[in-house]
């Protein structure tokens, strides 16, 4: 009982143990609020991928695609743990506005719109569409006039509401393609624009499937949505176009058809990775089934993956940086374990005399421990609820702090033109936050254990003795 | 001291009657306080035998030792030794606290904080229970360090130079205590340098460069 009312009261009349919780403190707050807004930027982002990519994509690199797709997606749909199946073509092309003499190379993705949106969050990216994504191809026409050249400077005119013609083949940029290519950011300017779309058409062997002056597909698209996944690389690179349009640009529309991948969406009680390792052994048996087919070679560069695995490129540069994060803030937990050593050693140095009482009148070398100890741990715990206390305030308040800071200075902690996020993220995570804390508390106890092992080791007689002379 | 061994004591034959009162007197550096020390367990002689009640201090382990300076021995010293973070209350029961979770401390506070003031007003400190070390006079906080000692009954009171830091008038009042004490059947060894104040015991032990020269009864 004694080690805690002497444990409270070295606490609150030494002066010098402010330090060693501020110490805790402001280091569980920076840890806090980073790995916070870390975290969440990390699985914001994360979930982006999650939501462009579905769950499952059955699919291949190669740019020839697969044959047999359709018996494979028949196959899927029969399972019960999947609700939608979506084939995807996906190529390289030349865009070039109808307006414009300059090429720039992009990344077509053909697609069913309604089959996609189910499968993954497609609709959800869509700026005109996003409630009806069936129809996210019907051409964006210019209210007035029906059509106008792309180079109108936005704010000359505000151009009237568009209106939606099926008839045309539309096609979706990716939002930062569309400002990169077009110089306007408010797509509201670019209905009724169109785009001449080229590409290479191969065979399932992967050589030309045409020469001469056929060498290229070559078809004209009109402007019909825009979209935002929040990956900059999708978002600067990806049009979107119909799936049979993709697939003849492509020279995948044959006898035998083929298609790029297949984006899976699985029932939602269904784990991602127990429903993967099932269409894995549906695709080993397809494969089985399929050897004697003409093109059963374009199966054999098909892989199987979660979202995660498709996705890895994307999410790994995050990942490392987050995990590189937690490192350096394990530097900071080592320097707060040595402010607390330094702290401790000279509050120690101090209460050589008061141990050298306590030894006299029958208090153990343990008892002594444990009475540092349990101080070091006040000091963790107190440090670690003010850092908690003031890293969450600040968390809650950090988008309006940004505002403010943008308004009076034009600062922003991330350029929302370059980073395609919304709000800041701010929302801690429980788990998280117990293992700062804990830790924090930790950090204390490691960092008062050898001062706290010296002053158990003293002999009273010699501390007494001091006192004496 | 340190890395070099310095022979304090050279071969020391003393033994303490139940109810005496010893003061020990020699010259600064003669080995009184490490004498003194030793007879309380807080410090151990490098040769020979210390024994309490006929047993032997050098078979006790640490635990033992603690139990031993926490229930048989009671110290005083020169410097009072008081916790200021403490009351003068909560000073004087601190032994009673050693040794006892926090269950037991709450199954006999009561018991302890009674005695505690007891002793304090034995002390004539009754009206400074709440006050902290640092505002007392250097008498009254010798008064409390000699409560702390008696808090557990101790069977010896050990004082180191009691009256060292006080002026003569408040240390004969602290030597008033210690003769009543006595009187009441405590087993007191006081170390001293001032032959008066040795003179007030029941027996004197002169030490001289770490031996016992002589030993005087003062009641002759």
């Amino acid at each position: 009982m004694y080690k805690i009312i002497l444990a409270t009261r070295y606490l609150l009349k030494r002066r010098i143990t402010y330090f060693a919780v501020l110490a805790v403190a402001l280091s569980v707050f920076i840890v806090i609020v980073v790995m916070t807004v870390m975290a969440g930027l990390v699985n914001e982002f994360k979930e982006k991928n999650h939501r462009f990519a579905g769950d499952c994509i059955v699919g291949t690199e190669s740019l020839v695609g697969f044959a047999y797709y359709e018996d494979f997606t028949t196959i899927l749909e029969q399972q019960d743990y999947i609700e939608v199946v979506s084939p995807v073509i996906k190529s390289f092309a030349l865009l070039r506005p109808i307006v414009s003499k300059q090429d720039d190379v992009i990344e077509i993705m053909g697609i069913d719109p309604v089959r996609h949106a189910l499968a993954t969050g497609f609709a959800d990216t869509l700026s005109y569409n996003a409630s009806d994504a069936s129809k996210a191809f019907w051409a964006l026409k210019s209210g007035s006039s029906g059509f106008v050249f792309w180079s109108s400077k936005e704010g000359l005119s505000k151009p009237s509401e568009p209106t939606q013609d099926p008839n045309l083949p539309g096609c979706v940029f990716g939002e930062f393609l569309l400002s990169k290519i077009t110089n306007i950011t408010n797509a509201r300017y670019l209905a009724g624009t169109s785009y001449s779309i080229s590409c290479f058409p191969l065979t399932a062997r992967g050589a030309l499937a045409q020469a001469g002056t056929d060498l290229v597909n070559t078809k004209t698209f009109y402007f019909s949505d825009q979209s935002s996944t929040g990956i900059p690389r999708v978002d600067g690179l990806v049009v979107y176009l119909p799936f049979e349009e993709a697939q003849l640009l492509c020279g995948m529309a044959g006898p035998t058809k083929r298609a790029s991948r297949l984006h899976i969406r699985f029932s939602p009680d269904v784990k991602i990775e127990v429903g993967c390792e099932k269409i894995r052994l549906l695709w080993q048996k397809f494969m089985q089934d399929k050897t004697d087919e003409t093109q059963s070679y374009t199966l054999d560069t098909v892989t199987v993956q979660s979202w995660k695995q498709y996705r890895r490129a994307s999410i790994a540069p995050m990942e490392n940086e987050q995990t590189e994060m937690s490192v350096m803030f394990g530097f900071v937990g080592i320097t707060t374990v040595f402010i607390v050593l330094v702290v401790f050693y000279m509050i120690i140095s101090h209460k050589s005399k008061d141990i050298g009482i306590l030894k006299s009148i029958g208090v153990s070398n343990l008892d002594i421990i444990e009475l540092f100890s349990l101080y070091a741990f006040l000091v963790g715990i107190i440090g670690s609820s003010i850092g908690l206390s003031a890293g969450w305030i600040f968390l809650w308040k950090i988008n309006p702090i940004e505002d403010w800071l943008y308004k009076h200075f034009g600062f922003q902690l991330w350029d929302r033109t370059m980073y395609a996020i919304g709000d800041i993220p701010n929302q801690a995570e429980f788990g998280m936050l117990a293992t700062i804390v804990i830790s924090a508390i930790v950090a204390s106890l490691v960092g008062a254990l050898i001062p706290t092992l010296q002053a158990a080791r003293q002999k009273p007689v010699e501390t007494l003795q001091v006192g004496q002379l | 001291m340190g890395a070099t061994e310095v022979k304090v004591l050279k071969g020391v034959n003393l033994s303490v009657k139940k109810g005496e009162f010893i003061a020990i007197i020699g010259a600064s550096g003669s080995g009184k306080s490490t004498l003194l020390h030793i007879l309380g367990a807080l410090d151990k002689p490098s040769n020979g035998v210390v024994k309490f009640e006929n047993r032997d201090l050098s078979r006790f382990r640490s635990g033992q030792l603690n139990k031993f300076r926490n229930k048989m021995v009671g110290f005083v010293f020169q410097f009072y030794h008081l916790l200021d973070e403490l009351s003068v209350l909560e000073n004087v029961f601190l032994p009673a606290m050693t040794g006892k979770s926090i269950m037991g401390w709450f199954a006999c506070r009561r018991q302890a904080k009674n005695r505690a003031k007891e002793v304090l007003a034995q002390m004539g400190l009754a009206e400074r229970i709440k006050h902290k070390p640092y505002q007392l006079s250097g008498g009254e906080r010798q008064r409390v360090a000699i409560g702390r000692a008696l808090m557990n009954e101790p069977k010896l009171l050990l004082a180191d130079e009691p009256t060292g830091n006080l002026d003569s008038a408040t240390g004969n009042g602290i030597l008033e205590v210690l003769e009543a004490l006595n009187r009441a059947g405590q087993t007191i060894v006081m170390v001293t340098h001032d032959e008066r104040i040795a003179k007030r015991a029941g027996r004197t032990v002169t030490l001289v460069d770490g031996k016992i020269e002589h030993k005087n009864s003062n009641n002759s």
